[in-house]
């Protein structure tokens, strides 16, 4: 087994090459700052290389969709956002775009369009899964006699519900060696993590309990050993009610992404 | 001839107080903004046959669901006879759809069997509202007055299978002392024919008679009572749901006026191409009930106050004050306060207050997380998401009120293109020292 750099590809460059790659990987405002949600990303540009696809970031020239902004009412900020995005976007010629964040892969697809700017926006879960089908993505179970973990998938809103997407996370988990149940409230029924709409931002409203720690008992009561999420939010909520539940010994939430780089020990 | 016309003078009036009520309502769907446009009626009929006749979103509730649809098919079903005894009523005739045949039948068999159905249910659903505790008919924005109009309802619609269970017996003994007499088929009522016995002719047909106006009358007044109440969903769910919103739940209207403003300010050469005709927007977002779309007020109207979203609201669930049903029912409520004023005074009628602060305040508006349980769930394909972004619109744009943390991250975000505080050079960090292994 070897290592090798990935020198992850960036627009600007490529493009002054006059080359233009098959998919711009728009990589979110979690993705370049948060620490945790960072290595999520690292996964993803691994089996993006593993995979030999062709695509470029946009680095130091992207910034935040306006998600936080819009849905905080703030539609001024949001547009301005957006619009210079799609400048961006435009000036590359982007035709495809590659999300790993649920609240950037809706509002390019969905809201975009309304501002002029109309792409063909995939999520990695999408990706990921239409790999597997085609056969490009082999996933083996590369320790038989390991235990098999026990998975449950916390569906983000922003796939599930918003874009109707339940079925691509669970062919991806599918096709890992693990065993996968179900909260009792999944696919449209799943809880919110508590940290959408830009709450994420904020402080909660009062109440008698955080959404988060609800959320944290149903996986819980699963007995899974791996929480799956999808989403940087449901990531950052569901370890932060590991910890608070001090679970995160025997608990671990891991991303999607993760746990393909796992079972490819790439 | 006498039952003749004094049927025709109710029904005059009947319709005449329905006229009226409908008038206003249209009077204050005037005051209301544009939403959507409808278009894609192929789809809306899918809709409308997947989740209205369908009930699709009714049976996420399985048990309980099962029992609502039965209700509903069976007022389907009924209704035929409903237009049936009007026409009996205005023309002086009795049954006149019995030459429809083997469909008469069908028609007057599945009504039979269907009025006690729905008899039993209405009485079940009467009972778990008056003796069981169900926490979605409790919480914020339930009052007294709510849980009355419902038990007023429920009893109504049992009295109306009531007396067509009476009509329906009287039917079936008639048929049976003189076949050929009466047409129509009563498979359920017939075993209820026995309490006439002894009875005449005559006065068996005088039972009819009773029941038979009752039944009317009781049909004329619900018509009547059901726009004031919650039980408008009756009339009201099919077109809500034709004319749901058809975007993916997860997109947001975009607002043209901001669009236009933002383009300016990005480029403001495009200043002098943009047209000085377009209408002036009084107001971003919402802060009164003129600023609601008709869509928001038509939702508002066709709540069955259910509970179904406020019941899967992660908010809600966590003891926050947010309900969306409590929202819906504030744009009904407003509407009612101060769409009277708004007919008459036009819409600079002002009694100083308004939906925002004085039906729903910040704290519920702040609480959501835009997780779209609430729409999801929502039997009739209600959108609350879409109403509360427009109220923070309101508060962040016009009054630039949102909670502090919120206001930090729009700065970052105009500053360092991120809601967190970090520069824009450090976003390839991620991709430093980054190895893969290869087999
Ligand atoms: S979208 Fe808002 S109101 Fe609706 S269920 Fe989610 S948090 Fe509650
Ligand atoms: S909005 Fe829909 S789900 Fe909520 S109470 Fe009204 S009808 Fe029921």
């Amino acid at each position: 087994m070897e290592t090798i750099r990935i020198d992850v590809p960036v627009m600007a460059v490529i493009s002054a090459r006059g080359e233009k790659p098959d998919y711009l990987y728009w990589v979110g405002c979690a993705g370049a700052f948060d620490d945790r949600y960072k290595k999520v990303v690292r996964a993803f540009v691994k089996i993006l290389t593993y995979l030999k696809t062709s695509y470029a970031v946009l680095g130091k020239e992207e910034s935040c969709t306006g998600d936080p902004a819009r849905r905080a009412g703030n539609e001024m900020l949001f547009q301005m956002m957006a619009l210079q995005n799609i400048e961006l976007f435009n000036k590359y010629n982007v035709t495809r775009i590659l999300t790993t964040c649920p609240h950037c892969y809706n509002i390019i697809k969905n809201e975009y369009p309304d501002l002029g700017g109309s792409y063909e926006v995939i999520n990695y879960t999408e990706f990921l899964a239409e790999k597997i089908t085609d056969g490009s993505l082999k996933i083996g179970n590369p320790l038989p006699t390991k235990q098999q973990a026990r998975v449950t998938f916390h569906d983000p809103c922003y796939l599930g519900r918003a874009n109707g997407q339940y079925d691509d996370p669970r062919a991806v988990l599918g096709a890992l060696p693990c065993e996968l149940v179900e909260m009792h409230r999944n696919k449209s029924f799943a809880l919110c993590c508590g940290a959408g709409g830009a709450q994420m931002f904020k402080e909660a409203e009062p109440g008698n309990k955080e959404v988060f720690i609800e959320r944290t008992e149903d996986a819980l009561k699963t007995e899974a050993t791996i929480i799956a999420t999808a989403c940087p939010f449901c990531m950052t909520m569901l370890t932060d009610g590991l910890k608070y539940k001090n679970k995160e010994e025997e608990i671990k939430n891991y991303d999607i992404a993760e746990l393909v780089v796992q079972a490819l020990q790439i | 001839m006498t039952k003749q016309l004094a049927f025709i003078v109710v029904f005059l009036v009947t319709v005449g107080i329905f006229i009226y009520t409908v008038s206003r309502l249209v009077s204050y769907f005037r005051l209301t903004q544009a939403a959507f446009p409808v278009k894609d009626i192929a789809q809306r009929i899918k809709v409308t046959f997947t989740v209205a006749f369908g009930q699709t979103k009714i049976f996420r509730r399985p048990v309980i669901g099962l029992m609502h649809a039965f209700v509903f098919w069976g007022f389907c079903m009924i209704s035929f006879g409903t237009i049936e005894i009007v026409l009996d009523g205005l023309l002086g005739l009795d049954k006149s759809l019995q030459g429809l045949g083997w469909l008469y039948v069908v028609i007057s068999g599945s009504g039979d069997i269907f009025s006690w159905i729905i008899g039993v249910f209405i009485t079940a659903f009467l009972i778990r509202r008056l003796f069981l505790h169900i926490r979605r008919f409790e919480g914020i924005g339930m009052k007294h007055i709510s849980h009355l109009d419902a038990n007023i309802a429920l009893v109504l619609i049992g009295l109306l299978m009531v007396t067509l269970v009476g009509m329906n017996a009287a039917s079936a003994e008639l048929q049976r002392l003189s076949p050929g007499r009466a047409a129509g088929y009563y498979p359920f009522s017939s075993c209820l024919s026995g309490l006439f016995s002894g009875a005449g002719d005559q006065q068996i047909n005088n039972w009819y008679e009773v029941f038979w106006w009752l039944h009317i009358l009781i049909i004329f007044l619900f018509i009547n009572v059901l726009p004031y109440s919650k039980h408008f969903h009756v009339f009201m769910s099919i077109p809500n749901v034709f004319l749901s919103r058809l975007d993916p739940p997860g997109k947001l209207p975009n607002m043209e006026q901001v669009t236009r403003e933002v383009k300016l300010m990005l480029n403001p050469d495009t200043a002098f191409a943009s047209s000085s005709s377009e209408p002036i927007i009084a107001r971003f977002g919402v802060k009164d009930i003129e600023d609601v779309s008709w869509k928001n007020y038509l939702d508002s109207l066709a709540c069955t106050e259910c509970g179904r979203c406020t019941s899967v609201c992660p908010a809600n669930i966590t003891g926050k004050k947010l309900s969306p049903r409590k929202i819906i029912m504030d744009v009904r409520a407003r509407m009612k306060e101060k769409g009277p004023g708004m007919v008459k005074q036009g819409k600079e009628f002002s009694d100083n207050r308004s939906l925002l602060r004085d039906y729903i305040t910040e704290e519920e508006l702040w609480a959501c997380t835009t997780c779209n349980a609430c729409a999801q769930e929502c039997p009739i394909n209600i959108n609350h998401p879409t109403l509360i972004v427009d109220m923070r619109r309101y508060l962040v744009m016009e009054e630039a009120s949102a909670p502090g943390l919120l206001k930090v991250t729009f700065n970052n975000i105009e500053n360092n293109g991120a809601p967190w505080q970090y520069s824009p050079e450090d976003r390839l960090n991620w991709a430093r020292d980054l190895e893969m292994n290869v087999n």
